[in-house]
């Protein structure tokens, strides 16, 4: 090594080490957005205040709860922004949250019938999201798909391996539309449509952006998404549409000051920041795409913007944020146990259901109604889902191994049962005459 | 020469106590968490848990499946190519030692991206094969897809260990066997193939080893039934707590662990040594016309397939929208700019990280090494073969390990917790790329005489000044092919890297290219960053093969280690 380039490198370790020493506010953001609403958020916060600095850390809704229960107090993030409201919910629950108090007076307090800031004061709501479809035109003209309008549209045969869809477990807002479904149409029927359109889908992604992602590129013609993902590959120039279904609801996107962080002063003033008309207009931009909290922003709006706030979304469904929090874990775990996990055995029962329906050509057969409802009746009924032993159960303490066991044995006895339901329904499909 | 100074037992001491604190213990640990109680005692039952869900047995196959398909494949495109370059007369060699680096310079969890949109669903074979045929392939699907590109991945490692045993066999052998009337297949599979079977089994079982432990590539391409996604999956979103993730980080040691030590069995079970050696090579036979025109055609596929990632990451960099057709509508460099504007950090980091690992490396390479070769300290050869375990070990389990050994442990001058500084990657990097330059740094003393450091001291040098003056110098162009070697797998790494990011300030470029490409809008950059990488780590596997080469003319292959 010589000696030029080994004092170069010295400097190099010295400078990098500067950071170590800490900046007078340093703001850590935990957040699931992706990468050009943050930058763009630092870029802004840190030209109007030089002395702070931000910190992004991107991780997913889940990893992003256990991230910060798992950090000791006093070095916790300052920062947790995400999508889903039950996070919060999980979050505030753990007494993790710091009450932030009341905001911008110029936001309104309800957007429908759900309020937009925690009624507890410890978040608030940032943006706002509904729920939808998005399509890649070439795709669906290419394959002669019809462009798709509500959920129950994807249950059609026609449908069949065009879609495709996120984990829940893996993905928050995922878990959104999950939940507005089964609100929506209640347990039962909620089930049944979101077992037929996965049956229906190509693939059920390990990351909510694989959906937009797939659906830009080709790969799928028809993806469940949150609006901005749908509105910034739109606005990107992708060729590709996406509407809300009159089955969406309209939920805000939560910031909210972690409790137990370093610098809570540099963190309540990244929330003001984000909550004010400067925060608020950057939400507009073409690749970020999300619909402001603040009314008076959608004056700015390029035209065709929806407007939450002016009517231009039906959201006939009131979300339910306590009823999700409450059964948010049970829900996680079917989906994975009967979909996620299973979905090659699901895709071949729904397959054999649609040759059956084909080779019968509208014929009733009992073989093949009963084969529809092995696959598409939920392993647990609605009754069992509000069982508080059950939920309790899923909510315990993962030190707990009793609990963990006895969860771990109750997800088997889901895993064997779907299996088994899969199977039997390819065989009764493919013997129905 | 084998004299044991007090100086040489502490360097040796400090290199074990290095290993031990962020090699052995954090994998110990993750052991002891697998098979603790939380109170302390010993207990079977969270194996028991284990091997009760479906879903881990079913994980638990899938990447044995992929793992040994991946080989399987490797091998049909790597054991021809080897068997032309080294013992036909044919032109396209050049092409075909091209073709064994060109994939590793691209790390396999960019590629997948890319290929997704070549070979997916809608990619453009595809698309082409459906307006042609009416037929698409599943190639993308599911664990064909992570075979797919494990298999164009890893490939080169069996290419280069089998082009290095080919080379050095003894030429008698095949002449005698020919004189007997042998030839084509038989003298293939009879001679030739059983007297290079080390070098095939030691690339075989690396590629298993990879395979089996990656983690950046069945997360691209959105499987997540096998084991290191699950142990991810389970460590991030259940959190460090949950016993199975420990589980399977111990059934991924002992599968890496198991793998390499049955390739060392295997290897020493039978005595492969030929009499002579490196002297005569065999003649090159010269190919008949057919036989001329199936190398080329194999080669020429293979490379468009190897290519195919690159082409498709570079397209996707320079491309505005590319959607459901062949190649993209619209170019831009604009992607060029945002990175540049935006990840500069990122970029530095690598270099940062990179560099002082590999420096680390390489000075504690020749350190091992001149204990190992040149002192008769007892114990010695633990040093190696405890930097050779890190080899086996997955980088997942050391991600694990790290965040959990060294939770709660505090940098001194108000740093900051350690497993949230910049420093855990440098020595999550400079532990797991250590074997690496070890090797190098082995080979290059290993050509050093000893008469010459004996020339040193005769004439008066202290044993520092002879390591300084003749030992290291003469070792430099191993030294440095060692320090590229760390440092450009080291740029490319991601499983631990995912783990270890706690910021994105301090993220590496590796974690930028899977950030940016959890976005529309941020394909475009992931993807310009993804060729910047590539070109950092093509520049540097170059240099290091110059340096190789200037070293030892005689090497005919240049092979990495």
């Amino acid at each position: 090594m010589n000696r030029f380039l080994a004092r170069r490198l010295a400097l190099a370790i010295a400078t990098s080490l500067v950071p170590l020493a800490g900046l007078a506010d340093t703001v850590t953001v935990v957040t699931s957005f992706p990468k050009e609403l943050t930058t763009a958020y630092k870029k802004a916060y840190e030209a109007k205040f030089p002395g702070d600095k931000l910190e992004i850390l991107n991780k997913n809704t889940a990893a992003g709860i256990a991230y910060v229960r798992e950090q000791p107090m006093g070095s916790r993030p300052e920062i947790f922004w995400a999508s889903a409201p039950d996070a919060f919910e999980v979050l505030s629950s753990a007494k993790l949250l710091a009450k932030i108090g009341p905001g911008n007076p110029a936001i309104p307090a309800k957007v429908g019938n759900y309020p937009v800031n925690d009624p507890e004061g410890f978040y608030r709501g940032q943006a706002l999201a509904g729920y939808g479809l998005m399509w890649n035109t070439r795709y669906l003209k290419a394959n002669n798909v019809p462009e798709p309008k509500e959920w129950a549209d994807l249950v059609k045969p026609v449908y069949f391996g065009h879609l495709a869809i996120s984990s829940p477990s893996r993905s928050g807002t995922t878990h959104l539309t999950v939940e507005t479904i089964l609100q929506g149409e209640g347990w039962t029927k909620g089930w049944a449509q979101l077992l037929g359109i996965t049956g229906n889908s190509a693939a059920i992604t390990e990351r909510s952006f694989g959906v937009p992602d797939g659906v830009s590129n080709g790969q799928f013609g028809i993806g469940l998404v949150i609006d901005f993902f749908g509105l910034a590959a739109k606005n990107s120039g992708m060729p590709v549409e996406f509407v809300y279904p009159s089955v969406t609801s309209i939920v805000p996107a939560n910031i909210a000051l972690v409790d137990g962080s370093k610098s809570p002063e540099g963190g309540k003033r990244f929330i003001e920041f984000t909550l004010s008309e400067e925060g608020q207009t950057l939400l507009l931009q073409k690749e970020i795409s999300r619909l402001p909290v603040l009314p008076s922003i959608y004056a700015k709006a390029p035209a065709g913007y929806p407007n939450p706030f002016g009517g231009t979304i039906q959201a006939k469904v009131n979300f339910d944020s306590n009823l999700s929090e409450s059964r948010y874990y049970v829900v996680l775990s079917m989906f994975d146990q009967a979909i996620t996990f299973r979905h090659k055995e699901l895709v071949a029962a729904t397959k054999a259901i649609l040759d059956a329906e084909k080779r019968l050509g509208g014929r009733k057969s009992p073989a093949l109604d009963e084969a529809r409802k092995l696959v598409l009746t939920p392993v647990v009924d609605e009754k069992q889902a509000a069982d508080p032993k059950l939920l309790a159960l899923f909510k315990a303490d993962k030190k707990d191994a009793e609990a963990s066991k006895a969860k771990a044995k109750i997800e088997e006895e889901w895993a064997t049962k779907v299996k088994a339901n899969y199977a039997k329904a390819v065989e009764l499909a493919s013997g129905a005459k | 020469m084998n004299r044991t100074s007090p100086a040489v037992v502490a360097v040796a001491l400090a290199i074990a106590a290095f290993l031990v604190a962020f090699l052995v213990i954090p994998v110990a640990t993750v052991v002891y968490t697998a098979f603790s109680d939380g109170q302390g005692g010993f207990t079977l039952a969270h194996f028991s848990a284990f091997a009760g869900i479906s879903l881990m047995r079913e994980s638990f196959a899938n990447s044995l499946y992929v793992a040994g398909m991946t080989v399987a494949f490797s091998t049909l495109i790597a054991v021809p190519l080897a068997y032309l370059t080294v013992r036909f007369q044919f032109r396209g060699a050049i092409l075909i030692q091209t073709l064994g680096v060109l994939p590793l310079v691209m790390p396999a969890f960019v590629g997948a991206s890319a290929m997704q949109l070549l070979f997916g669903r809608s990619g453009s074979v595809n698309l082409i094969l459906k307006d042609a045929f009416g037929i698409s392939l599943p190639l993308m699907e599911g664990l064909n897809g992570v075979i797919f590109v494990e298999t164009l991945h890893y490939f080169p490692f069996i290419l280069l260990n089998l082009s290095a045993a080919l080379a050095n066999i003894d030429s008698s052998m095949e002449e005698s066997a020919q004189n007997l009337g042998s030839s084509g297949w038989r003298l293939f599979s009879r001679i030739v193939f059983p007297l290079a079977l080390p070098g095939y089994v030691a690339g075989a079982s690396l590629v298993f080893i990879k395979v089996f432990d990656d983690l950046g590539t069945p997360l691209v391409l959105n499987v997540t039934n096998m084991l290191a996604p699950q142990a991810f999956l389970r460590v991030t979103s259940i959190g460090i707590e949950d016993p199975i993730g420990y589980v399977i980080c111990v059934i991924l040691v002992v599968f890496s662990i198991a793998a390499m030590a049955g390739s060392w069995w295997f290897v020493k079970r039978r005595d492969y040594a030929v009499v002579s050696r490196g002297g005569a090579m065999a003649p090159r036979r010269r190919l008949t016309p057919w036989q001329t025109v199936l190398a080329y055609g194999w080669i020429t596929l293979v490379l468009l397939l190897v290519l195919s990632p690159h082409l498709g990451i570079l397209l996707l960099s320079f491309s505005k929208v590319w959607s459901f057709t062949v190649l993209p509508e619209q170019f831009t460099i604009a992607h060029y700019a945002t990175v540049f504007e935006d990840s500069t950090r990122m970029i530095w980091n690598t270099f940062l990280y990179c560099g002082l690992a590999a420096l680390f490396d390489v000075i504690i390479g020749t350190a091992i090494a001149y204990i190992v070769l040149r002192t008769a300290l007892p114990g010695r050869h633990l040093l190696d073969h405890l930097v050779t375990v890190a080899l086996a070990m997955p980088g997942v389990v050391l991600g694990i390990g790290y965040l959990r050994t060294f939770r709660g442990i505090e940098l001194p001058f108000g740093g900051g917790a350690l497993t949230a500084s910049w420093l855990i990657f440098v020595l999550a990097y400079t532990v797991r790329r250590l074997p690496f330059a070890l090797r190098s740094c082995m080979a290059a003393l290993q050509q050093v005489h000893p008469s010459l450091e004996e020339a040193a001291e005769n004439l008066g040098a202290s044993r520092w000044r002879t390591i300084k003056r003749v030992v290291v110098p003469l070792m430099a162009g191993g030294i440095l092919a060692g320090f590229v070697t760390s440092f450009i797998t080291a740029a490319v790494e991601i499983s631990e890297t995912i783990l270890l990011t706690s910021r994105e300030s301090l993220a590496p470029m590796s974690y930028g290219i899977y950030l940016y490409m959890q976005s529309i809008a941020g394909r475009g950059p992931g993807a310009a960053l993804g060729v910047i990488a590539v070109v950092l780590v093509a520049v540097g596997t170059y240099l290091s093969h110059r340096f190789v080469a200037a070293n030892t003319p005689q090497n005919p292959t240049g092979g990495k280690p």
